[in-house]
């Protein structure tokens, strides 16, 4: 009897969830018919905010991998003093609400900020200009692809790095041919969530950058300035979002299986003779 | 010839290793059980840890040196090394990983019968294809020295045997300086010109494996060497002999010398197993003992006892009609019983 009672509690708390989370998705496309919904894709506003969101966020990403790629993998493989407060210090921006992510954007490369005064001089502007949508992105989406980086660079077996040595390979080689290889699947996976992070950014570039349709206006916050004239087409473009993320979400799930499987044949290497 | 050298002290989880040890054309087994810094020491030679002081040559040719800030990466030594496990790169295929180094494969891949296997990746392969990849690869550039860790410890009982028969005969065949790792006495037994028993960062002991059985330092090497360890008390006994009072209650005698707390060492094989104690027999030494368990090891049966563990044929355990829960003398001799510790010491 109680177990009966147990099992339906569980059953109810998990329908009420589902509904919760499922609703307000399902509802963008229910409120117009769908052929209306993707025609307010046509407007200017629309086009627009995706050109300045694809162009800032490839950008952005890109520079997070450049950058992001050799850290993590420095982060992963190296056991220094201070390690562990490198590592908080990246998670940071995870914590922090986008509007303060905003705040310190404009206090360090701001026209009265930090280098305001160096960049003045060499007459860099970044402030409300799309670097300053460039920098918002990128410092929002950083730690997302970091913390994922790392970990799949962790959990490459030490002694495949020590056997790839051995057998004369310099750290380029390390990391081209082994290393990176092995981490794919993780670093795919980081980076997918990154982008997606990315591509959603609003608080930080709210402030830091400003909402100028064509300039800095980017998919979320045209979602934001059109909430008020013309509720189509915030909708169109959150209908868009959610099948972005979903199929962003699905490839990543079947290509995750797929390298998960290909990739760790081996148990962890055992301690047992260390 | 090659010859390796390296006298090392490595920081390890819980204690320092220290190992010193000259390696000609031979092998040499470090055993020792798990966390002994049998993996540290071949590290060490790799040049994948750092030691804290100490010095690796090869040929002459100083890999480290702490006091002259010699330390050479693990990429400009030449060490062929298989990995506990393997370590075969799992995304690359045989052929690949065989070739890693940049040499050609050319007749590794037949000369380890793994051609058949060129295209296959690691996760296809059984664990002794594993392994013959495994030795390819490590001696795809011609390397100077061999570090071997757990090479047969992946493989299942079956296949072990026929793939330490090869082994035994490829490191001869090689005539490198090469230190195989192994947690198994029997392994390096068969393998090894000489056997280390590594305890807690330190050497035991270093002698032939025969050596290792006749005249066993210590009790650790006892029991790594498969010997039973029966704790006591020496006291000088009758006829110059020593008595053991041993805490199983019953009393023993040995040709050792001792005196205080010891631990007596007797190998399974040496130990006879009787209905009864028999009249005229050259054994002094008998346990009266229940049967626990019964376990054939190839040609012979291992029987685990209330007081230690015998090894006899088939015949006898037929013979005697040897059933768990039964009763059964076991006998050895005097000169079979070794003594460690106590205050005279060991031979």
């Amino acid at each position: 009897m109680t177990r009966m009672l147990f099992a339906a509690a569980v059953a109810l708390a998990a329908a009420v969830a589902f509904a919760f989370l499922l609703l307000p998705i399902v509802a963008i496309f229910l409120q117009i018919p769908i052929g209306d919904l993707f025609a307010q894709l046509g407007s200017d506003v629309f086009r627009d905010a995706l050109f300045v969101s694809v162009k800032t966020t490839l950008i952005a990403h890109a520079s997070v991998l450049v950058f992001g790629t050799p850290t993590a993998y420095l982060v992963a493989r190296r056991r220094f003093p201070g390690r562990s407060a490198v590592l908080t210090l990246i998670e940071m921006p995870l914590v922090l609400p986008p509007a303060v992510a905003g705040v310190g954007l404009i206090a360090a490369f701001g026209r009265f900020g930090l280098l305001g005064d160096e960049l003045n001089a060499l007459g860099i502007e970044i402030g409300f200009t799309q670097t300053a949508v460039v920098l918002a992105v990128a410092f929002v989406e950083s730690p997302f692809y970091l913390r994922g980086a790392i970990a799949a660079f962790e959990s490459v077996d030490p002694s495949l790095i020590g056997a790839a040595r051995t057998l004369g390979a310099g750290p380029w080689r390390v990391f081209g041919r082994v290393a990176l290889p092995l981490a794919a699947g993780g670093l795919g996976a980081a980076s997918a969530v990154a982008l997606a992070r990315g591509l959603g950014e609003f608080g930080a570039t709210l402030l830091f950058a400003g909402s100028l349709q064509g300039v800095t206006q980017t998919l979320p916050l045209a979602i934001y300035a059109q909430f008020e004239q013309d509720f189509d087409v915030a909708l169109a473009i959150s209908a868009l979002f959610v099948l972005v993320g979903a199929s962003l979400l699905l490839t990543f799930r079947i290509l995750g299986w797929v390298r998960f499987l290909s990739t760790s044949p081996f148990r962890p290497a055992a301690s047992s003779s260390l | 010839m090659g010859s390796l050298s390296f006298d090392v002290a490595v920081p390890a989880r819980s204690f320092e290793l220290a190992l010193a040890l000259e390696v000609g054309a031979e092998t040499v087994a470090l055993v020792g059980p798990s966390g002994a810094g049998k993996t540290t020491a071949l590290n060490a030679i790799a040049g994948l840890v750092r030691p804290r002081h100490g010095r690796v040559a090869c040929d002459g040719e100083v890999w480290f040196e702490a006091e002259r800030r010699i330390n050479r990466r693990p990429e400009e030594r030449s060490v062929g090394y298989v990995f506990q496990e393997y370590a075969l790169f799992p995304h690359l295929n045989v052929e690949r990983n065989v070739t890693f180094g940049g040499r050609r494969s050319d007749g590794l891949l037949e000369r380890f019968r793994i051609a058949h296997l060129a295209k296959a990746k690691p996760t296809q392969l059984s664990g002794g294809e594993r392994q013959r990849v495994a030795l390819a690869r490590a001696l795809a550039r011609n390397p100077r020295v061999l570090l071997l860790d757990e090479p047969l410890a992946a493989l299942d009982p079956h296949t072990r045997g026929a793939v330490r028969a090869e082994l035994h005969d490829l490191v001869h065949e090689l005539a490198l300086p090469t230190l195989l790792v192994t947690h198994d006495f029997e392994d390096a037994a068969a393998l090894a010109d000489s056997v280390g028993v590594l305890v807690e960062g330190r050497l035991r002991q270093l002698g032939a494996p025969t050596d290792l059985l006749a005249r066993p330092s210590d009790p650790y090497v006892a029991s790594f060497a498969g010997a039973n360890l029966l704790p006591g008390e020496a006291f000088p006994g009758p006829n110059g002999l020593t008595e053991v009072r041993l805490a199983l209650g019953e009393t023993v005698y040995s040709t050792d010398v001792a005196r205080g707390h010891v631990t007596v060492s007797v190998f399974p094989w040496d130990v006879t197993l009787e209905r009864e104690v028999p009249a005229a027999e050259s054994a002094l030494n008998h346990l009266t003992s229940e049967i626990v368990s019964l376990v054939p090891v190839g040609n012979r049966v291992r029987v685990r006892l209330s007081t230690l563990t015998a090894e006899v044929t088939a015949a006898s355990v037929e013979r005697l009609a040897l059933r768990p829960g039964g009763r059964v003398i076991a006998s050895f001799k005097a000169t079979q019983a070794r003594v460690h510790g106590g205050t005279y010491g060991s031979p």
